[in-house]
């Protein structure tokens, strides 16, 4: 069959994959908020290495790169961060930016979650109003904060799992959708919330506490564990992300108007 | 809320206006499901065949297991492809994760057994038809095969679109192992994810229209080289 032939040349046809790049396994706020768009181009000025980015929750992430398949991490989640590095999969951590966490909600916010004092306080209203509230249920890094902000509280939401407090066990985009859609309450990274097209009824009523500090960190993973890893290349971009350059191409991406990360990398 | 009103404009939009990036998704989706449904028939129609009329032990159970295999679902396929292909994996040193050749390796193993099993029912039922004059002929088993699968052409390509139709739907098993990474490895269902990710619902759906033209415009085209060549057999 002529068909075939023709498929199986363009098979085979398929161009070599350039060896001069690496991957990044990201967390997906950066990802979704169009944060690489903006600073990725930058980084093209000064370095020919395509940057390929991998985006999924931090937990994954750093699954995939204790299997080695991430030649960089950045990712939300320190003591994961710390704990990864210390067990030898990473070289070091450098903190790159930070922004915060957000409880969002309907407007009409069954709970009066937005007069709490606290984030815990809040958390406590939505469990004693019986209120549904969304987890992400994936071991990311949003989802640890959220079970570290549970902690903070009177409140074990495990026990009510499948009750008011559903777990999506989907990313945070797939359950901000979940929320609007079920008008459930719900922790998201600033980031995404604002870059988040369909928000619905839904707005942010809670932010502001200390407690709901979101730092990212970037790591070089380990050579010396990991072979094939393109150490070079992969630190050259640690080296250009926490720079003041990387830094101010960071700190210059908006969206409407707002800044979605604030880069505060060690000088 | 967005309606399919958005939709259709979106998918509009983004036809109209000849989108660099959605031309880029749309040929890689191409690529990737074309070489891997060739690449599932060149295996699936031989295996199918010889499950029709081979005789060798475990035939049943084979033919059960490819059976069974039509369901298996994408993300396991993806996850295994995954395990194969990572570095810490046993084919890590080849560098193929995260490419397009990964997609279609996993799309193959998906699409092989629909392949293999279709085959296996067109060319029995063929052989049942046929296997008095096969036999006066003196025809080998090879022949045979060769005869039923030649005879079966119009059928076959049935089998090979039942294919095209799983690979060209599924999200599962490509963004494990292609990572859904812009300009490499984004193809039009991991871009639907993504858009719904980020709340463009508009967008994804606008994009699954454009998935659907696709299809049909694929089929359709079979579908004409199907009759032109069927008036041509029969003329």
């Amino acid at each position: 069959m002529r068909l075939t032939s023709l498929l199986v040349a363009a098979t085979l046809a398929t161009p070599a994959v350039a060896d001069d790049f690496i991957i990044v396994q990201s967390t997906t706020s950066t990802a979704n908020s169009g944060l690489y768009d903006a600073i990725l181009p930058e980084y093209a000025k000064v370095d020919d290495t395509e940057i390929r980015v991998v985006a999924v929750g931090t937990g994954q992430a750093l699954r995939n790169a204790r299997n080695c398949d991430g030649d960089v991490l950045l990712v939300h989640a320190k003591a994961a961060e710390e704990a990864f590095v210390s067990e030898g999969y990473g070289v070091s951590r450098s903190d790159v930016m930070y922004n915060d966490f957000v409880l969002v909600g309907p407007s009409d916010d069954p709970a009066n979650a937005k007069d709490a004092d606290t984030i815990s306080a809040a958390l406590d209203a939505i469990a004693t109003a019986r209120a549904l509230f969304a987890s992400r249920g994936d071991d990311s890094g949003t989802h640890k904060k959220e079970r570290a902000l549970w902690a903070t509280t009177t409140t074990d939401p495990s026990d009510a799992s499948g009750a008011w407090y559903r777990e999506t066990g989907s990313g945070m985009g797939a359950t901000l959708n979940i929320a609007t859609g079920m008008g459930a309450y719900t922790l998201t990274d600033r980031a995404t919330w604002i870059a988040f097209a369909n928000k619905g009824d839904m707005r942010i009523l809670f932010e502001g506490d200390e407690a709901l500090f979101n730092q990212y960190g970037i790591i070089l993973v380990n050579p010396a564990k990991c072979p094939l890893i393109k150490a070079d290349a992969a630190q050259s971009f640690i080296d250009w992300i926490i720079s003041p350059i990387g830094q101010s191409a960071i700190a210059a991406h908006t969206r409407d108007g707002q800044q979605l990360f604030f880069p505060n990398a060690a000088k | 809320m967005q309606g399919f009103g958005d939709a259709f404009a979106a998918a509009f939009a983004l036809i109209v206006g000849f989108d660099a990036d959605l031309m880029e998704i749309v040929l890689l989706s191409l690529r990737v499901t074309l070489s891997a449904v060739a690449l599932a028939c060149i295996i699936g129609f031989p295996l199918g065949a010889a499950l029709a009329v081979g005789r060798f032990p475990f035939r049943t159970t084979l033919t059960v297991l490819i059976n069974a295999l039509m369901g298996l679902p994408p993300v396991v396929v993806g996850l295994g492809v995954y395990l194969m292909l990572s570095r810490a994996g046993p084919f890590g040193a080849l560098g193929l994760l995260y490419t397009p050749t990964a997609m279609i390796i996993a799309q193959t193993i998906l699409v092989t057994p629909i392949v293999a099993a279709l085959t296996r029912q067109i060319v029995a039922d063929l052989d049942t038809e046929y296997h008095e004059t096969l036999r006066s002929m003196g025809a080998g088993r090879a022949a045979r095969i060769g005869t039923l699968l030649w005879d079966g052409r119009f059928a076959l390509m049935t089998a090979a679109l039942a294919g095209l139709g799983r690979a060209l739907a599924e999200v599962g098993a490509v963004m494990i192992v292609g990572g859904n990474i812009d300009h490499v490895t984004r193809v039009m269902t991991t871009a639907i994810a993504l858009e719904t990710s980020k709340g463009e619902l508009a967008v994804a759906l606008g994009l699954g229209i454009i998935l659907m033209i696709l299809s049909i415009v694929i089929n359709a085209l079979l579908m004409g080289a199907r009759s032109a060549s069927e008036r041509a057999a029969y003329a």
